[in-house]
């Protein structure tokens, strides 16, 4: 049984058809791809499969179970972690209490337990603080842990958003263009960071990308997206050589570019 | 949860590793901020009396107020300009508990703070729907609504009406050495210090983290598992229980309600007092409430004629000289000299 299946997925803003019917699978373990041009619905179907979006039509499974209807904040207890292409960091806090904030949906104490100091309260606070810890130094934030997130360069604040999101301990872990804003180097870092979180912390990744090389280089399989359909799904390699997908990049020139030259 | 709110841990510097003296310097460090406070705190009672001691104990009161309206609107981001209408309340429970029915002021406690809740989770629901001026449209309505209910004839056996009812201390137990009013402001340091570890408590947890993650980025908040309309409604209740025990003292200080001292002012002035105090702060509502009970009788003898005005200037020059409020200046000025504020959250 695939950890994520879509299927039929339709997500209608007023007039626009944002989604338009997609279905795809993730196997457990894999990373998948998920690639299209600017305005194809690839931050739309993300927020239908992270439930933020309640679909117009189709459904989500996640491991077998039935997600488009439940609670937002049921998603990160269910194990489904995300990052957000604009930046969505809590930005009066610090970089630990933002990733120790992403560990809310590992406890379960409330108000009068936290108020008292409870011993069950202080436990989980800090299994928190300790998984913090350990996911900082996976993503060199150490250094930066009392520092105000506002305050960082971009490409700090998204690894911010990354570690925040596998606090969480997510079994699904939902990149919305990771590389976006990044230089060569940090994209080649980031490359190599993806590789061992799936291995290191037993996660399946479904990642939006522009960046074409890192997309063909991490993907164990890619769905491409066009005008809210479905255009292509299989390995990296024939998803980059079908004819479909060259079409619906080659308005766009920049994006051809990068396809070929990935 | 260490290093998220509060001392991060002091790290020998090995620049002066090899000074004998670095083991009492940590120990200073540790150590003299809490027995200074504390210090700070008792002295008082021998210094000050009557009339001064029951100035500062209302003060202290106010600071707790303001404190409850600091965990709706500093942390969890809910403008409210009806928190007077708790303080109405928890001092009306008290004061009717007492006066009618001859219950000790520490019984009257619980239900007077239960009542509150109950009556702050109630605001918290529309709270969920109403963003940002709707919601401080709703609890201004609050503020308006809340003494003329308590002047209404059909409470009047229980609330006196516009005459307010009449109640006094308790009386210090004989093996005190202490008068009424030392008393009274041992009494509300007492319960003021409590609400306030348990305050500082809950906003270091998970729980103060999440209201905050909610305040700055609701979408990334669900996202992380946190049930937005159950935390709201909660902190809202707590905040509520908070400023109703703090109007409970005040009845057994003042030893006198009525409605008109609960009116729209004193919902403004506990929310002057968050915002000078420092939002989000812990540390802030003990200089909020400092701030709102002795500026305006020092704005008084200053100008007898246009107070107001001298109050509204100094009130400025607060705001423009530390825009984050005075435990805001504190945290900076301490982390400058290299300790650590006791108040830093996240
Ligand atoms: N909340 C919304 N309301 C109305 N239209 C929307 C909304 N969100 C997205 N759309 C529209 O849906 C379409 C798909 O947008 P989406 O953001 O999913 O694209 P994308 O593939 O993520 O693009 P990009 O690569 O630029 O991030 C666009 O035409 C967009 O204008
Ligand atoms: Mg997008």
């Amino acid at each position: 049984m695939p950890l994520l299946e879509a299927r039929n997925v339709v997500m209608r803003f007023g007039g626009v058809t944002a989604v338009a019917g997609v279905s795809f699978d993730v196997e457990a373990g894999q990373i998948c791809g998920l690639i299209g041009p600017n305005g194809a619905g690839k931050t739309t179907l993300f927020n239908v499969v992270s439930g933020i979006y309640r679909p117009s039509g189709g459904e989500v499974r996640f491991a077998g179970q039935t997600i488009t209807r439940m609670p937002r904040h049921r998603m990160a207890t269910l194990g489904i972690g995300r990052t957000f292409q604009n930046l969505a960091l809590f930005r009066s806090m610090t970089v630990r209490g933002n990733v120790i904030a992403g560990a809310h949906s590992g406890g379960r104490s409330g108000f009068l337990a936290n108020a008292l100091s409870l011993p069950s309260a202080r436990a989980e606070g800090a299994a928190a603080a300790e998984r913090t810890g350990e996911l900082l130094s996976l993503l060199s934030l150490a250094p930066l842990a009392d520092m105000r997130v506002a305050d960082l360069p971009f490409g700090v604040q998204k690894r911010v958003e990354m570690a925040r999101a596998l606090a969480c301990r997510p079994k699904l872990l939902l990149l919305d263009e990771p590389a976006g804003g990044l230089n060569h180097a940090e994209v080649d870092e980031l490359a190599e960071l993806l590789e061992q979180v799936r291995a290191g912390f037993d996660v399946t990744i479904l990642l939006v990308e522009h960046h074409m090389g890192l997309v063909m280089r991490v993907s164990d399989k890619v769905v491409a997206l066009n005008f809210g359909r479905k255009i292509a799904d299989g390995p990296p390699d024939e998803v980059r050589a079908s004819p479909e997908v060259l079409r619906a990049y080659l308005g766009d020139g920049q994006c051809a570019e990068a396809v070929h030259a990935a | 949860m260490e290093g998220v709110c509060g001392k991060p841990p002091i790290r020998p510097n090995p620049a002066d590793a090899s000074q004998p003296a670095r083991g009492a310097a940590i120990r200073l460090r540790r150590y003299l901020p809490p027995v200074a406070s504390l210090a700070a705190i008792l002295a008082p009672l021998w210094l000050l009396e009557g009339f001064h001691l029951f100035q500062l104990t209302v003060a202290v009161i106010m600071a707790l107020a303001v404190l409850g309206l600091n965990i709706v609107t500093g942390y969890s981001g809910q403008i409210s300009l009806g928190h007077g209408a708790f303080f109405a309340i928890g001092a009306y429970v008290t004061a009717a508990l007492m006066s009618h029915a001859g219950w000790s002021f520490w019984a009257t406690l619980p239900p007077s703070a239960a009542l509150c809740g109950i009556v702050g989770y109630g605001v918290g629901l529309p709270a969920l729907r109403l963003g940002g001026l709707y919601l401080a449209l709703v609890t201004f309505s609050l503020a308006v609504a809340v003494p003329q209910l308590l002047k209404h004839r059909s409470l009047e056996a229980w609330t006196g009406g516009v005459q307010g009812l009449f109640l006094s201390k308790p009386e210090p137990p004989p093996w005190l050495p202490l008068d009424p009013d030392q008393h009274m402001y041992l009494l509300a340091v007492l319960v003021a210090g409590c609400c306030f570890w348990l305050t500082s408590n809950l906003v270091c947890s998970r729980i103060g983290l999440a209201l905050m993650a909610i305040r700055d980025h609701p979408v990334a908040a669900e996202a992380s598992g946190m049930d937005i309309a159950a935390l709201k409604t909660r902190a809202f209740a707590v905040s509520a229980m908070i400023t109703g025990v703090a109007g409970a003292l005040s009845a057994v200080t003042i030893e006198y309600v009525a409605p008109d001292s609960f009116g729209l002012p004193l919902s403004i002035t506990l929310f002057v007092g968050m915002v000078v105090g420092g939002v989000a702060s812990v540390l802030g509502p003990v200089f909020g409430g400092l701030f709102v009970l002795f500026v305006p009788s020092i704005a008084e003898s200053i100008s007898r004629a246009t107070p107001g005005v001298v109050y509204g200037v100094i009130l400025i020059v607060f705001l423009v000289g530390m825009p984050d409020g005075i435990a805001g200046l504190i945290r900076r000025a301490a982390q400058r000299i290299g300790w650590s504020a006791e108040d830093r959250t996240t």
